[in-house]
């Protein structure tokens, strides 16, 4: 049986109680971007400042929501600073690798197809394995990540 | 505060709801998520279990042995369910799937046929999504016009513009109760200032109906929508009460058995209420188990159940600002005798599901999110809230282990 120490892993508390990249962007030329979650009204404002080559040169998130989606923004934005876009693109199938395999193994399907995960080393964001021990929490952990590829869609269209 | 009489031992009557013996983690589960839907007395289990034991058969057109007692037990689930809202005729009494069910057949059968392009109906912001949704679908469809009854700063409904907001509308449809404040809304003032205007009324009663008597006539209601599953009884079955003269004028919702008279090539002509209404296998054990669920409702007094609630809210509101101060905010009305047993609160800066993940783990089942009042949601500021709400069922133990482990949540998020 899951516990909490699985879920609220220490290093998602600390992400939780002080957030990095906390805050606002001016626009432009930063491109801001929110992302909601309508089953529990987690919200998310993301300010996504890519410099000419591609590279995240600052990322500031604001909005509300749980601890999981708080944390998981947290982790995410300090992570992706300064990568490209092509690496981002890595780390979130990565992610999301980490969360949807779990997901089809909740589903019931003993011998689950590893998704085609880059080999990216993913740090911190391993705290969030616990997560999809917790399925309907899965959803509050990416939000945060949809929310970003939504910004580099819109920002390099 | 005084403590009310409390009528009603919550912690023996537990022992008549078979799943509220489980643990879960380890520990005595404490079920405070009644509003969402209610627990089922051993009564109701066996009412069902019975139905399929010994007289499962289709009802209404069987003529051996069974399926007369399959259908006289459902008839007398009706007219159980006719006497528990003070009915006139149990032609009155509409068997439905839910109470959603029921509030889109008024907007879609009585609504089609009687609203048209710019008429006005008027609901309340605490509405549950089940009241909005489907007079927003026939507005896109049809073209009526919404009017909305505001809150006051404590979450009564604010009646100072009731009459402007009325005057020219065909329809009030309002909730008795509401599923995220608690507060108890005046319906009788609401019906008469319907009536006055020359609008029908109707009432959902989820939240009212399961908690204290409840008289149509007194409540002078021309439609009250309510479910069978947080009044004790099972899922898949609700009830639509309609003024007879109104349902008779009303077209059919669902075509299909049951609901005819006769069909030939070239049309039909409906059954009688209140099969006309009913189109279908309708859901034979699940209103043989409603109508057990009204007899065990009986058994306790609804008038009781009102009072054990009272004293429970008091001892709820109390305990929690006791122990925890400003650390919480509970929604809705202050007085115990203004609202139901229903408690949204926000507690410590936490995220309601944070709260109930940690509740959970102390086996406390409250319930986090926009509870489907999202309007109201969003005129309260707030995304989200963690409610508790209690029943016949629950005690004043129930609430202190609620307490208890919103402590240790407050403890687990800010070491």
């Amino acid at each position: 049986m899951p516990g909490l120490e699985d879920l609220y892993r220490e290093i998602i508390l600390d992400h939780y109680r002080n957030p990095r990249n906390r805050g606002e962007l001016e626009t432009p030329p930063a491109h801001r971007v929110e992302g909601f979650n309508p089953l529990c009204g987690d919200e998310i404002v993301l300010y996504l400042d890519l410099d000419a080559d591609g590279r995240v040169a600052d990322i500031r998130i604001s909005g509300q929501g749980c601890s999981i989606s708080q944390s998981s923004a947290s982790m995410m934005s300090a992570a992706v600073k300064g990568k490209t876009v092509a690496e981002i693109d890595d780390l979130t199938r990565a992610f999301k690798a980490m969360m949807s395999i779990h997901e089809n193994s909740l589903e019931g399907a003993e011998t689950t197809e590893p998704i085609d995960a880059p080999d990216v080393k993913l740090g911190d964001l391993e705290a969030l394995r616990g997560v999809v021990k917790f399925p309907v929490r899965i959803k509050c952990a990416t939000l945060a990540w949809n929310t970003l590829a939504q910004g580099i869609e819109e920002s390099s269209a | 505060m005084a403590v009310s009489t409390d009528p009603i031992d919550g912690t023996r009557l537990k022992e008549q709801f078979p799943l509220l013996s489980r643990e879960v983690h380890g520990k005595p589960i404490v079920y405070l998520d009644s509003a969402a839907t209610s627990q089922k007395p051993l009564s109701v289990l066996n009412a069902m279990d019975d139905y399929y034991r010994t007289i499962n058969s289709n009802v209404h057109r069987g003529v051996y042995m069974i399926a007369e007692e399959a259908t006289n037990r459902m008839e007398i689930a009706r007219a159980l369910v006719r006497d528990f809202i003070g009915a006139r005729s149990s032609s009155e009494i509409i068997f439905t799937k839910n109470a959603t069910e029921a509030l889109n057949m008024v907007a879609q059968s009585w609504g089609r046929a009687n609203l048209s392009a710019g008429d006005v109906v008027v609901l309340s912001h605490m509405e549950h999504h089940a009241n909005i949704v489907p007079w927003h679908m026939l507005a896109a469809e049809i073209g009526i016009q919404l009017r909305w009854i505001p809150l006051d700063t404590e979450g009564r409904l604010d009646l100072t513009e009731l009459d402007t907001l009325l005057d020219g509308a065909k329809v009030l449809s309002v909730t008795a109760m509401s599923n995220v404040l608690g507060t108890m809304n005046p319906v009788r003032t609401l019906t008469d200032a319907a009536r006055k205007a020359g609008a029908i009324s109707m009432i959902d009663g989820c939240q009212s109906v399961p908690h204290g008597t409840t008289n149509v006539q007194e409540l002078g209601a021309d439609f009250l929508a309510f479910s069978g599953h947080k009044m004790c009884g099972p899922t898949g079955i609700g009830v639509l009460y309609g003024r007879e003269d109104l349902l008779e004028a009303m077209p059919p919702f669902l075509g299909g058995g049951e609901m005819i008279r006769d069909v030939r090539l070239d049309g039909f002509t409906t059954n009688d209420l209140p099969w006309k209404f009913e189109a279908g296998t309708p859901a034979i054990a699940e209103i043989i188990g409603l109508g057990a669920a009204v007899e065990w409702l009986n058994g306790v007094g609804m008038d009781n159940i009102r009072a054990h609630e009272v004293s429970l809210t008091e001892y709820t509101i109390s305990t929690l600002h006791q122990r925890f101060g400003d650390r919480i905010n509970i929604h809705g009305p202050t007085s115990a005798l203004e609202r139901g047993g229903v408690f949204s609160f926000d507690f410590d800066g936490l995220h309601p599901h944070d709260i109930s993940q940690v509740l959970d783990q102390h086996a406390v089942c409250v319930r986090a999110g926009h509870h489907c009042a999202k309007p109201l949601m969003k005129l309260l500021g707030i995304g989200a809230t963690a409610r508790a709400s209690v029943y016949v069922y629950n005690d004043t133990a129930d609430i202190d282990a609620l307490a208890d482990a919103l402590d240790a949540t407050g403890a687990f998020f800010t070491l």
